[in-house]
This record gives C-alpha cells, sequence and structure tokens, in this order.
C-alpha cells in the first residue's frame, strides 16, 4: 500500500531533494533533556506510555546536545542558569530548533521578578512556543506538530 | 505533658538569661533573643530540654524602620516532648550580625548562607559563608525590602512598539 | 528602567546588555574552593568533576562539584539556585489569595500539598474555621498526591537505576490520578484547588466514583512494583549498604520525612502535629532500621499502601455540607447573594479589590509532604500584602547531607542517594 502504488516496478521516486531532507529531519528529530522544572514532569508524562512521543521519532531523549537536535526548553530559566542555556545550545550541531514549552520559558509566565529570564528568548531563538501552565502532554505534542510542518517547509538555503 | 515541658523550658530561658517574650509570634511560642546570647541560648535548649532539631532558621525585614530593622527567627523542635519553641533575633540595619548555630544544628549551614546572600547579614564563625542561591557574582541582597522586584513592564498596545525596540531578541550566533 | 526593566537604585552596577541577560559564567578557580576541597585536590591527586546542571540523572537542574579519588567520591558539594524564582518576594507583592497561585509552583510534583500548607498558615494565623467536609477533601486530594508524587520518584529512581519498564509503568498510574486532578479542578498539576476557608467550590458527582476506581485497582500496581524491584538482586546490589546514615546523625542534619524514617524514628507529623481531621483515622507509619537507600525505597513503598489506607476511610466518612467556611471577612459570597444582600456586595467588593487582610502576628505552620516537613513561616503586619512568606522546604535542607551520604562511594551509587533523597530543585531553590 502507500509507496508501493506510486512506484510501480521501477522503484524510482522523483522528488526534490528538499522535500526528502526535510522529511528525514522531522521525523528522526532527537530532543535534548532540558528539563528544568514543572513543566519537565508533562514533558515526562508526554514521553511515557500514555501520550506518547516515541511514535513522532523522538524515542529517546539524548542528555548530551552533541547528539540531538531539538532542544525542548522546559521550564522556568533563571538568571544563574541562563549561560547555561546558552552554552548548551551553541554545543548542539545544525540543524537545530528551540521549542519553548510553558508560559515561563515562552513569556515568564507567573514569574514578573528578578531572578527569572522573561522569555527565554532573550537567551536563545525560539521556533515554537507552547502555551500552559504547564501544557497538557496533547499541547506540546501539538507543539511538535507544528514544529513538524515548519521544518518541511524548510528550504535547503537554511541550515547551508 | 510537652505543655508543661515547654512552659519549662521558657521559665527557665526567661531567668537565666533575661529573655522576655515575643507578642508578634502566634505560634509556636518566642523568646527575643539578643545575637550576643543564640548560642548559649540554643546550646541550652539542646543540651538541657531536648530541642535537637533546627526546623527553619529564616529572617523578616522591617524596612523602613531601622531599630531594629531585622528579626531572625529560629524556629526549633524537640523530637523527644514533640514541641516546638521559636527563637527571635532583633538586628539592627546598619550591619546585622549573627553568630553560627552550625555547630550545634548542622543544617544550619545552608540557612545561614542563605541570609547571608539574601538579606545581608553578616555570620561570624560561618565555615563557608557564600552565596547559595544567586550567582556568586551578584550584587545587593533580593528580600530586602528596598531592593527593587525587578519587574518586567508589561507590553500593551500603547507602548507595544517601544519596549519591543528595547528587549533583546536573541540571534543565531551570538557569543 | 533598563533594557529588559530591571530598576537599578543607585549604588548598584549599572547593568550592561550582556551582564542583565547572563552573567558570565562564573568561573571558579581552586583558591576559592580551598576550603571545601581536600588537600589532595590541591595537589591534583585527586580529579575534581563538575556533575553539571543539565544531567540525566540529578533529578533536575542541580550542580555537583565531586572530588573523585578514581572512582570514588572523596567529597561532593552540591551548587543550587539554577532555578532560583524568587517566589518569597514575589508573594510579598501580591495579595493573600493571589499569592496562593505561585505555591503549586513551589514542589511541584506536590502541587496541593503546598497550597495545603499556605492555606493552612493563613486559616492559623487568622483563625478560621474550615468545615469537616472541606477537610476530608483535603486529605483525599493531598493523600492522591502524595502517591503521584511517589510514583514520580519510584519512577525515576528506578530509571536511574537501569529500570525503565517501572518508569513507564509509574507515569501511567499516574494519569489516572491527574485525571482525577483535572475532574475536581479543571488543570492537572497546578490546580490551586484549596484556598482559605476550605475549597475552590464542590467536588463533581463522578468524583466519588474516580476515586473508588482508583483504589480498587491500585494495590494490585504496587504488588507488581514490588515484584519487579523489591527482591531483584541487581537492584537490591545497586541499594544495599548505600548512603547509609543512623538516626542521631539524621536529625543533626535536619532529614525529615521517609529520609528520616529510612534510619528509625516514626517522626510524621501527621501523627504527631496532627491537621485538617488527620487523627480521625488509622494509619501506620512505617520506618527502616538501616537507614540504606534500600530501606528508604521500602518506606516509601508502604507510604503508598498507607495513603489508599487514608483515602479509603476519609471517602467512607466523607460527611455532607459546606466546602467552604463563611467568615465573609475571608470568603467571597455565593454570586446568587449578589441580587439579594447588600452586605455581600460590600464584602464581594472589598475581597476583590483590596483582598483580605490577616491580623498582625507570625506563625510556623508545618505540614507532612511526600519529601519531609514542608513549613510556612507567615508573618503579617495587617495589611493585604504579606510581610513575609518563607517556606522551609525539606530537599533544601536534604541536599546538605549529600556529602554526608556520599562519602566514600562510587559515582554510580551517588546517582541512587540523590534518587533515595527524593530532591525536587523547586522545593530547593524556590
Amino acid at each position: 500500500m502507500g509507496i508501493e502504488q506510486k512506484l510501480g516496478n521501477m522503484g524510482i521516486v522523483t522528488l526534490k531533494l528538499e522535500q526528502v531532507i526535510n522529511w528525514s529531519r522531522a521525523n528522526a528529530m532527537w530532543p535534548m533533556l532540558f528539563g528544568l522544572a514543572c513543566c519537565a514532569i508533562e514533558m515526562m508524562s508526554a514521553q511515557a506510555a500514555h501520550f506518547d512521543m516515541s511514535r513522532f521519532g523522538m524515542e529517546l531523549m539524548r542528555a548530551s546536545p552533541r547528539q540531538s537536535d531539538l532542544m525542548i526548553v522546559a521550564g522556568r530559566v533563571s538568571r544563574k542558569m541562563a549561560p547555561v542555556l546558552r552554552r548548551l545550545y551553541d554545543q548542539m550541531p545544525d540543524p537545530k530548533w528551540v521549542i519553548s514549552m510553558g508560559d515561563c520559558a515562552s513569556c515568564g509566565g507567573v514569574f514578573n521578578n528578578y531572578a527569572i529570564v522573561q522569555g527565554v528568548d532573550e537567551i536563545v531563538p525560539v521556533d515554537v512556543y507552547v502555551a500552559g501552565c504547564p501544557p497538557r502532554p496533547e499541547a506540546l505534542i501539538h507543539g511538535i506538530i507544528t514544529l513538524h510542518e515548519k521544518v518541511k517547509g524548510e528550504t535547503l538555503k537554511d541550515w547551508a | 505533658m510537652s505543655e508543661d515541658h515547654l512552659n519549662k523550658a521558657i521559665h527557665t530561658l526567661k531567668e537565666r538569661f533575661g529573655l522576655r517574650e515575643a507578642e508578634i509570634q502566634k505560634y509556636p511560642p518566642a523568646l527575643l533573643v539578643p545575637a550576643e546570647q543564640v548560642i548559649a541560648v540554643c546550646q541550652t535548649l539542646n543540651d538541657e530540654f531536648g530541642f535537637n532539631f533546627l526546623s527553619d532558621l529564616t529572617a523578616s525585614d522591617y524596612y523602613p524602620e531601622q531599630e531594629p530593622r531585622f528579626h531572625a527567627v529560629y524556629n526549633l523542635y524537640s523530637h523527644e516532648h514533640n514541641t516546638r519553641i521559636c527563637l527571635r533575633v532583633p538586628l539592627n540595619g546598619d550591619s546585622p550580625t549573627l553568630p553560627t548555630v552550625e555547630v550545634i544544628y548542622y543544617n544550619a549551614n545552608w540557612h545561614e548562607r542563605e541570609l547571608y546572600d539574601m538579606f545581608g547579614f553578616d555570620i561570624t564563625g560561618h565555615s563557608d559563608l557564600r552565596r547559595i542561591l544567586m550567582p556568586a557574582d551578584w550584587e545587593g541582597h533580593p528580600l530586602r525590602k528596598d531592593y527593587p522586584l525587578g519587574y518586567e513592564e508589561p507590553q500593551f498596545t500603547f507602548n507595544y512598539d517601544d519596549i519591543d525596540r528595547r528587549k533583546h531578541k536573541a540571534r543565531y550566533e551570538e557569543a | 528602567m533598563t533594557l529588559t526593566g530591571v530598576n537599578t537604585k543607585p549604588g548598584m552596577k549599572k547593568p550592561d546588555r550582556v551582564s542583565v541577560l547572563m552573567s558570565e559564567t562564573y568561573e571558579v578557580t581552586l583558591e576559592e574552593l580551598k576550603h571545601l576541597v581536600s588537600e589532595r585536590a590541591l595537589s591534583g591527586e585527586t580529579v575534581l568533576l563538575n556533575m553539571g546542571p543539565q544531567h540525566p540523572s540529578t533529578h533536575g537542574v542541580l550542580r555537583l562539584l565531586l572530588e573523585l579519588d578514581g572512582e570514588v567520591i572523596v567529597n561532593c558539594v552540591p551548587d543550587i539556585g539554577f532555578l532560583h524564582t524568587g517566589i518569597e518576594k514575589n508573594m510579598e507583592a501580591k495579595t493573600y489569595e493571589k499569592a496562593a497561585v505561585m505555591t503549586d509552583r513551589l514542589d511541584y510534583l506536590n502541587t496541593i500539598g503546598n497550597v495545603l500548607a499556605y492555606s493552612l498558615a493563613i486559616e492559623r494565623l487568622a483563625e478560621l474555621d474550615v468545615p469537616p467536609r472541606a477537610q476530608a477533601i483535603r486529605v483525599i486530594l493531598v493523600e492522591l498526591q502524595r502517591i503521584a508524587s511517589h510514583l514520580v520518584w519510584l519512577g525515576t529512581h528506578a530509571l536511574d537505576l537501569a529500570a525503565m519498564s517501572v518508569f513507564l509503568y509509574c507515569f501511567r498510574e499516574r494519569e489516572a490520578i491527574l485525571d482525577i486532578l483535572e475532574m475536581c479542578s479543571g488543570q492537572r498539576m497546578m490546580t490551586t484547588f484549596f484556598r482559605p476557608g476550605g475549597l475552590w467550590r464542590d467536588v463533581p458527582a463522578d468524583f466519588e466514583l474516580a476515586v473508588r476506581r482508583f483504589l480498587r485497582s491500585f494495590p494490585a500496581r504496587i504488588d507488581m512494583y514490588h515484584a519487579l524491584l523489591t527482591k531483584n538482586p541487581i537492584f537490591m546490589d545497586r541499594t544495599r549498604n548505600i548512603g547509609r546514615i543512623n538516626a542521631e546523625d539524621a536529625i543533626r542534619w535536619g532529614l525529615t520525612g521517609p529520609s528520616l524514617r529510612g534510619s528509625g524514628p516514626s517522626n510524621d507529623i501527621r501523627k504527631t502535629q496532627p491537621y485538617s481531621g488527620y487523627e480521625q483515622y488509622d494509619f501506620e507509619v512505617p520506618t527502616g532500621t538501616n537507614g540504606d537507600v534500600y530501606d528508604r525505597y521500602l518506606v516509601r513503598m508502604e507510604e503508598l499502601r498507607q495513603s489508599l489506607r487514608i483515602i479509603q476511610q476519609a471517602l467512607d466518612m466523607l460527611p455532607v455540607g459546606p466546602v467552604r467556611s463563611n467568615n465573609r471577612k475571608y470568603v467571597p459570597p455565593p454570586r446568587a447573594e449578589l441580587g439579594t444582600s447588600m452586605e455581600a456586595v460590600i464584602h464581594h467588593f472589598k475581597l476583590w479589590t483590596e483582598g483580605f487582610e490577616l491580623p498582625k502576628g507570625a506563625i510556623y505552620s508545618p505540614v507532612e509532604s511526600p519529601r519531609g516537613e514542608l513549613g510556612v513561616y507567615l508573618e503579617s503586619d495587617g495589611g493585604p500584602f504579606p510581610q513575609r512568606v518563607h517556606w522551609r522546604t525539606p530537599s533544601f535542607v536534604h541536599l546538605q547531607a549529600l556529602p554526608v551520604l556520599s562519602k566514600g562511594h562510587l559515582v554510580a551509587d551517588l546517582v541512587g542517594i540523590i534518587g533515595s533523597v527524593d530532591i525536587v530543585l523547586g522545593d530547593a531553590d524556590r
């Protein structure tokens, strides 16, 4: 079914290279373990059996930034943690994307004070913002699907 | 039984050290202790009355009153008698100093570091006085009342572009 | 007002663009750490390893500076503050009712327990009565939250010790509890369901059915976790005689809760200074003997069963009645009254614009969280804003004992020790 119908007898498909690359990048994105606070618990719930994230290709969370493509900033970023966050982002190889999960990472959330960075986009460029405090696992999965759609619309020049 | 024990302890402390009760505290019953007598009082409570557990060590800032500006609050608990007692230490604003009790209650170590970090108390005799919650090069003591909350102005429609110009948006390559 | 809105006052170093956003990573030299590490580190005989804030096994953003002799830990210096949120200062700027929202986010695995601690402190200071139905429902929800917290502890602890299926099973069980919380309040985690005086609103009709269904299905799951872990030779090898502490030292270092009870003393605030009607329920407090990781694991597993017992009794004895106090100085009137009574309108107006004011005084109110003694020191100066709210959080105190627990063990054991102390960094850093 599916792809065999289109291939016919010869087994040759004609596509743009961009489509293949974007499709492979989107469906095998490995997130980096960057759970900071309460949103991390919902991220773990999204990873666990009930709301499975491995059906999107994110079977494991790599602890090392060198081996991951996606940084899900889950939780509030304090001023002490901010340089660590930037350093980890710089250590990730291209192509890389950032999802800012939750209100605290997107805009500072409930905490508008001296200790919390008001939105992680002051430190790393963010692709998708997921709102919620904490966002339901379904909301996080919606954010990931949005990111996949964004990736599938990228051109080769973006990461050249 | 624990009521009697508590009353006996308070009575002994009042007589031996000349302390008064602090009316502000509703529960647990509190005594006002001058800073020089803190170690002696804690030692007495620990040795003679079995208050072997320091529940909490914190402080409260009464700015703009300057004398006393701070009250350090020790909450002690006795496992054996199931009672709590509280000691309040009034400190002045210009140079609040407090002796360390970490030799009696080991967990006072980090509580006192937090007092230094958040309020600027100078803890004499402490083995490791550095900042604990704020970054090590932070200036200022956040929980003092004259330290600003540091909040960000909310962006409404009338000042949206204004704040956007000032706000820093991170770019991809930025060292 | 500078770039990101941080107010500077005269005397403070004026922050420039980079240093406001991220203070330079503080490079520490060995000179400054001299008093913390042993002499063998200074001579280079032992290695200083940074187990950084981002690490899969530190259960949050905890930084440990380990001094290693080969693989054996000589000393371990914890560095916290990477999740410091300034909650205490922020609560001083909000009214009492609005500040309750921030309390959930402290210990984010025991969200409803934090709201209980805060509400109890306000009620004790204001001498506010709580109706018995509200007390019983509070107990049910807090015990459910205790089970949920222990499930996350078990899942992550077992995951660190390489038992991944336990992690998946625990989170599946937890979904049932989160569904119950969502049914009551609309939110899975940060519910803020308890308010000063009782509950926000009454529980829906399916609440009892859902809780009973959970009570029927859960004991079999606990048996399954026991079957997977308790007599497992690998688990026992990794946890027996690791991280031992005796009762005397544990009390001196400020350990409370299951971390203390693993060493012997059976001190539980629900029994010694009961609150919210806990004295009516019949339950035991499990204790251990050795004070090692294995005993702390057994204590928490037994606590799961005891929590089920408490929920069963509370549900059977659930009284009918109102769920919030009638004291209109603190509790807003029901909306139906606003059409008929002028006093109701005045109370509503005052509570919504200014917020209620507590009488002048200070109080320290401890409760038993799944981690240990969670205490709220609340001081009021008679106005609508708190003068001081301090949270005595168990994780902050337990982290001090980590060097004592881990001396002489291997790095692989350290992971088990951190898991057994059950720290939550939101709790430690506030």
